[in-house]
């Protein structure tokens, strides 16, 4: 692991169910570089949760290893967003606060509950859109350095996704915050994710800053042609027409029009071959 | 973020993100960028100030902008729609600026 990796793993695996059971992860092998907005992305089974819960220490790998901060510097929010149901939300605060000595952010909870919520309510009351908020707010007001985020948008409507996404990002800007976060909406990761970890069969299919890997990839259009030596992602062939995303091994040269995928483009031409590969 | 003259507050880098949601790296990077072309400068405990302002576009009454509204009148009289002076337009600049975007 490099000095300045917020999170790193080594040949992780995972296998659930002794001997005989199913790698849920394997062979995973990445260093992310501390300050990164880090999106983990998947189809579902893919092993993103299992990374995650790892990477909190929630779980044991069954070999390789995992390197992240101590506990009390993560910050952890799972999918289902496990609260106390018959704690008010401000006593779920004062949790935080009491669990966290020295380390509590009150103000940094109190921006994500924003006034959309009433401190009195019992969180078995909430919407899920609510929970999250608490979720969320008791993982921020731990001040953590690292930020590990299971499907944190899930239950929210465009709106509140919007605004407590520029929340996290702006407290990561202020404190210098690594997040990992695990999405299914590829359109709230553009823009906002600087590095890419794809995940499929429990296995690392991509990884590196968005940048890069979108300046590896090109994708083309024109009439069919023999691509090498370029690899091919995905391609598909309509009549005389020819759609590709590649990877590309020096420049494309060819009767193609060429321009750089979205990250969009790239996840979901990669997400469609590995459901191929795997199917 | 709107419009700003020299001697104007930039927003702080955080505001920017909170209402954006973009990735704070990327807003890092394009303060740090602006600083180096020497656009804004960056005052200790104050914040980000702009000195500089882009390029010299012709203000609204430059003869300049007569002249192409002017020719828009024409095209559009000749019977031209939209997409046809754009076009126009941008061959006419690709022929006298060959090659600037390469600085």
């Amino acid at each position: 692991m490099t000095r300045d990796a917020a999170l790193a793993a080594g040949l992780l695996g995972l296998r659930h169910g002794g001997r005989r059971g199913r790698w849920a992860l394997r062979e995973c092998d990445f260093s992310l570089p501390a300050g990164r907005i880090c999106a983990l992305v998947g189809p579902n089974g893919a092993g993103k949760s299992t990374l995650l819960a790892l990477a909190a220490g929630l779980l044991r790998p069954t070999e390789g290893h995992v390197t992240a901060p101590e506990r009390e510097r993560i910050g952890y929010v799972a999918q289902d967003k496990p609260l106390h149901p018959r704690l008010s939300v401000a006593d779920t605060l004062r949790m935080g606060r009491e669990l966290n000595p020295g380390r509590w952010d009150e103000a940094a909870a109190l921006r994500v509950l924003a006034d959309a919520l009433d401190p009195r309510s019992l969180v078995r009351n909430l919407s899920g859109g609510e929970r999250t908020r608490v979720a969320l707010a008791l993982a921020l007001g731990k001040r953590p350095e690292l930020l590990l985020l299971d499907e944190p948008m899930a239950d929210l409507d465009p709106l509140a996704r919007h605004q407590l996404m520029g929340l996290l990002m702006a407290d990561a800007a202020e404190h210098g915050t690594t997040v990992v976060m695990s999405s299914h909406i590829l359109t709230e990761l553009e823009g906002a994710c600087d590095h890419l970890l794809l995940l499929a069969g429990g296995r690392i299919r991509l990884d590196g800053p968005v940048d890069d890997l979108l300046a590896a990839h090109t994708l083309l259009t024109g009439p069919v042609a023999d691509l090498a030596p370029h690899t091919v992602v995905e391609s598909r062939t309509t009549g005389r027409q020819l759609t590709a995303l590649v990877r590309h091994e020096g420049p494309v040269e060819g009767p193609w029009e060429t321009w750089e995928p979205s990250l969009e483009d790239l996840l979901l031409a990669h997400l469609r071959t590995t459901e191929g590969a795997s199917a | 973020m709107g419009l700003l003259e020299p001697g104007d507050r930039l927003p702080t880098a955080r505001e920017v993100v909170e209402a954006t949601a973009i990735n704070p790296n990327t807003v890092l990077k394009a303060y740090r960028e602006l600083e180096r072309e020497g656009l804004v400068e960056a005052r200790r405990g104050l914040g980000t100030f702009v000195r500089a302002t882009l390029g010299t576009a012709a203000p609204a009454d430059s003869p300049l902008r007569g002249e192409l509204a002017d020719w828009a009148r024409r095209a559009r009289a000749a019977g031209l729609d939209r997409e046809d002076v754009a076009a126009l337009f941008t061959a006419v600049l690709k022929e006298h600026f060959e090659g600037d975007d390469d600085r």
